[in-house]
């Protein structure tokens, strides 16, 4: 226990040292994430009319941000099956880097709902009263909070055996890791489910989300992952070859293949039909009765993934340059895509045939860029600390000269 | 922050700086600058209305349904004292429960609204709706003659006055739904549906998530992005636990069909103002009963039939042509008819 103690400890002291690129980049996310407190503080004091959400659109930036990072997290814990399954062991290192990301991500997909709650300080009513297994809703909450103890607990172990400098034992994590990746595919699912189970939405009533959520998802995940693993292997000791970044460029291929397959689809299916249901659709590919404020960012969002697409099947994509590119259109253009793409035409127009358009403000903004500056914050401290964790040059024995037991 | 423990030999690897009254300082100075800025993230939270903290009392308040009669009775007198502290006026909560043997129902005759929207004002004004922001349980739409694609409907029509030519009007408002696909959506049960066939909201249970109101395929949730306002002096005093008590920001709310007068015999306020007599309301299990007739009688129709809520909301229009109505003006929120008057 006081070993653990110990861990602990020295895993919060570790977060504080660093030179000063560390300690710059470390200001600047304490920053934002403060002015984002800041905002949402203003929230609580005066509702959700701080927000751009009304009656007609009445979920908004949180709830897409929230629908893209929950395919993050998934993507990150699926890396591990080609190191478990296949037995890649390109991809190994980098695994625990894909959980941690997972957990920082699962953490800012809470604070994402929490700050969409118009009574936050009723959230203990899920407790109390909890509507399972009818509402969707509460299958996420057990989705999302098991993913993310399940991958606290596989970091978490292999990071402190590390630290106690002894092999983890097998049966204490590999198990975990196969219930993980399900569980990750289940996120992906029971978040795509959430919207389309209702008869009254027919943007989001279509058996393609959740599919299209897994594809995108696994474009997107190892996208992040790659550029990630460049800035670890750029400013640690921590070494991450060539070989684990081009096993994630092959995963992204597919995976935005499939997912450009699936919008064609979804487009084909609405658009040839033409019938009253395209109106969503419509709206956001091309405006409806003049309104148009989405048209440009899901043109961005097309573009975006056909050139990412595109540069990823080119040869050219083995130049890291070119696939960093990639990688960076892939996760803008998928963030556009999952995020203001699939949440908000589901409102417009309204059940009842209105067009109201969304425009988030700017403390809806704050809260958001808040968030994301918080989730950076602890993947950095969370890979600062891994880092030499792993190297073995923090261990118990080198901090306190005796063998851990 | 960084004593190493007697005996243990000192420490490698990874160290931090030694501690010095320089590095002490450093460091003291960035956790008061620290403090300070968290301190000034949350600055905002000292406007945070008094009544937005629960006190004990309503933290633990139990879920709607598992009140015990002598609780629910506390709850009720706590609302009338909090109205009484906050505005200054004697209002009486109660609790009529649903009637055995009643399933209410509403029908609405489409060949005689002429879209005058009485019924939206006396709604708010029977159900303490928040005059600012604007809160309103019933839409009347215009609809173009020869088409109910819901699409094509003008929802903020301003003629000086109506029926206007080649259009019908059609009030939506919710559906009391059979299937109610609001009830599944809620993570807490904080809507409900009860046995006279009313869905109503606890509205000190719900946390606010909005699923309800994605899920509505009638658009008929509103929810409180702010502190709802009504003037003191325009407070109905005749409140009901599940329907037209005050609201507290965050929460979402809806129609309740007047259940607390519609329990206790008396029509929806809607009904009561409605001078064409397009709005008739009433118990579906009494087949004496108006609506009974009308429905075995009239051409009666669903709204949205398709997405299969089985709603307790149906429209109808007369066998010979629509009654005609002399024109009159509409009601404009503000006008004497309207917000201020009567
Ligand atoms: S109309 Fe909407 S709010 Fe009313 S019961 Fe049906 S789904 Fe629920
Ligand atoms: S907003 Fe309230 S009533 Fe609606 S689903 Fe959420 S908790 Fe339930």
């Amino acid at each position: 226990m006081k070993r653990y103690l110990t861990f602990v400890w020295d895993c919060v002291r570790l977060s504080f040292v660093g030179d000063w690129r560390y300690h710059l980049w470390m200001t600047i996310l304490t920053v934002v994430a403060l002015l984002g407190l800041y905002a949402y503080c203003q929230q609580l004091v005066h509702g959700l009319v701080t927000t751009g959400m009304t009656d007609q659109v009445s979920w908004g930036l949180y709830i897409a941000n929230f629908t893209y990072l929950v395919g993050l997290a998934a993507a990150a814990a699926m890396l591990v099956i080609p190191v478990y399954v296949y037995r890649n062991m390109h991809l190994h290192d980098v695994v625990v880097f894909g959980e941690l990301l997972a957990v920082a991500v699962i953490t800012m997909c809470l604070l994402f709902v929490t700050v969409d709650l118009g009574r936050p300080d009723r959230a203990l009513h899920l407790f109390r009263r909890f509507n399972f297994p009818i509402s969707m809703l509460t299958w996420d909450v057990i989705a999302l909070n098991g993913y993310l103890l399940l991958n606290l607990h596989i970091c978490g172990y292999l990071l402190y055996c590390a630290y106690c400098g002894r092999q983890p034992a097998r049966a204490f994590y590999v198990p975990f890791v196969f219930i993980a990746i399900v569980w990750a595919v289940s996120i992906h699912t029971v978040t795509a489910f959430l919207y389309v189970g209702f008869g009254g939405r027919p943007f989001w009533n279509s058996a393609i989300i959740a599919p299209r959520f897994l594809a995108s998802a696994f474009a997107a995940g190892p996208a992040f992952i790659v550029l990630t693993l460049q800035i670890v292997r750029r400013v640690t000791r921590h070494r991450v070859t060539d070989d684990a970044l081009f096993t994630l460029r092959r995963i992204m291929q597919v995976a935005m293949i499939i997912n450009i397959f699936l919008l064609g689809c979804e487009v084909f299916t609405e658009f040839y039909t033409d019938s009253a249901h395209v109106a969503s659709a419509r709206y956001l590919y091309f405006g409806l009765h003049g309104r148009s404020a989405l048209v440009p960012w899901i043109w961005t969002a097309i573009a975006f993934n056909l050139l990412a697409t595109f540069l990823l099947v080119l040869p050219a994509s083995r130049a890291l340059r070119t696939l960093n590119t990639a990688c960076v259109l892939a996760i803008v253009g998928i963030w556009i895509e999952k995020g203001m793409g699939l949440i908000v035409p589901a409102f417009v127009p309204t059940p009842l045939g209105e067009v109201v358009e969304y425009f988030p403000t700017w403390g809806e903004i704050m809260v958001c860029l808040g968030i994301w500056a918080f989730g950076l914050l602890l993947y950095t401290i969370f890979v600062r600390i891994s880092v030499p964790v792993l190297a073995g040059e923090l261990t118990y024995e080198k901090r306190y000269g005796v063998q851990a037991p | 922050m960084n004593e190493t423990q007697p005996g243990q030999g000192g420490r490698a690897g990874d160290g931090g700086p030694q501690l010095t009254r320089r590095g002490f300082l450093r460091k003291g100075a960035a956790a008061v600058g620290g403090a300070a800025a968290v301190a000034a993230a949350v600055s905002p939270l000292r406007d945070l209305p008094g009544d937005d903290l629960p006190t004990f009392e309503k933290f633990f308040q139990r879920h709607y349904k598992e009140m015990t009669p002598a609780e629910k009775e506390a709850v009720l007198r706590r609302v009338e004292r909090e109205v009484k502290e906050r505005e200054g006026v004697e209002v009486r909560v109660g609790d009529p429960p649903p009637l055995t043997g009643v399933e209410f129902v509403y029908a609405l005759n489409i060949s005689r609204c002429i879209g005058c929207r009485k019924c939206v004002h006396a709604c708010v004004k029977e159900n303490n709706l928040s005059r600012s922001p604007e809160i309103q349980y019933i839409r009347v739409l215009k609809m173009e003659k020869g088409s109910i694609d819901l699409e094509t409907s003008d929802h903020h029509y301003d003629p000086p006055v109506v029926p206007e030519h080649d259009s019908y009007y059609m009030p939506v408002q919710c559906h009391q739904c059979k299937k109610p696909p609001c009830v599944k959506a809620c993570p807490v049960e904080a809507t409900w549906q009860e046995p006279d066939g009313i869905t109503v909201i606890d509205y000190d249970w719900c946390i606010g998530c909005r699923y309800c109101e994605a899920a509505c395929p009638y658009w008929a949730r509103r929810f409180n992005f702010a502190a709802p306002e009504v003037p003191a002096g325009q407070l109905n005093p005749d409140m009901g636990y599940l329907s037209n008590r005050p609201r507290a920001k965050g929460v979402m709310e809806k129609c309740t069909y007047c259940l607390h007068r519609t329990r206790r015999g008396r029509m929806p306020a809607c009904v009561e103002v409605c001078p064409t007599g397009s709005r008739k309301f009433g118990n579906v299990l009494d087949p004496d009963s108006e609506v009974s007739y009308i429905l075995r009688q009239k051409r009666v129709f669903i709204l949205k039939e398709e997405v299969g809520t089985v709603p307790r909301f149906f429209y109808y229009f007369d066998e010979r042509g629509s009654r005609y109505h002399e024109p009159i003006a509409p009601v404009e929120p503000g006008t004497a008819d309207g917000e201020a008057g009567t």
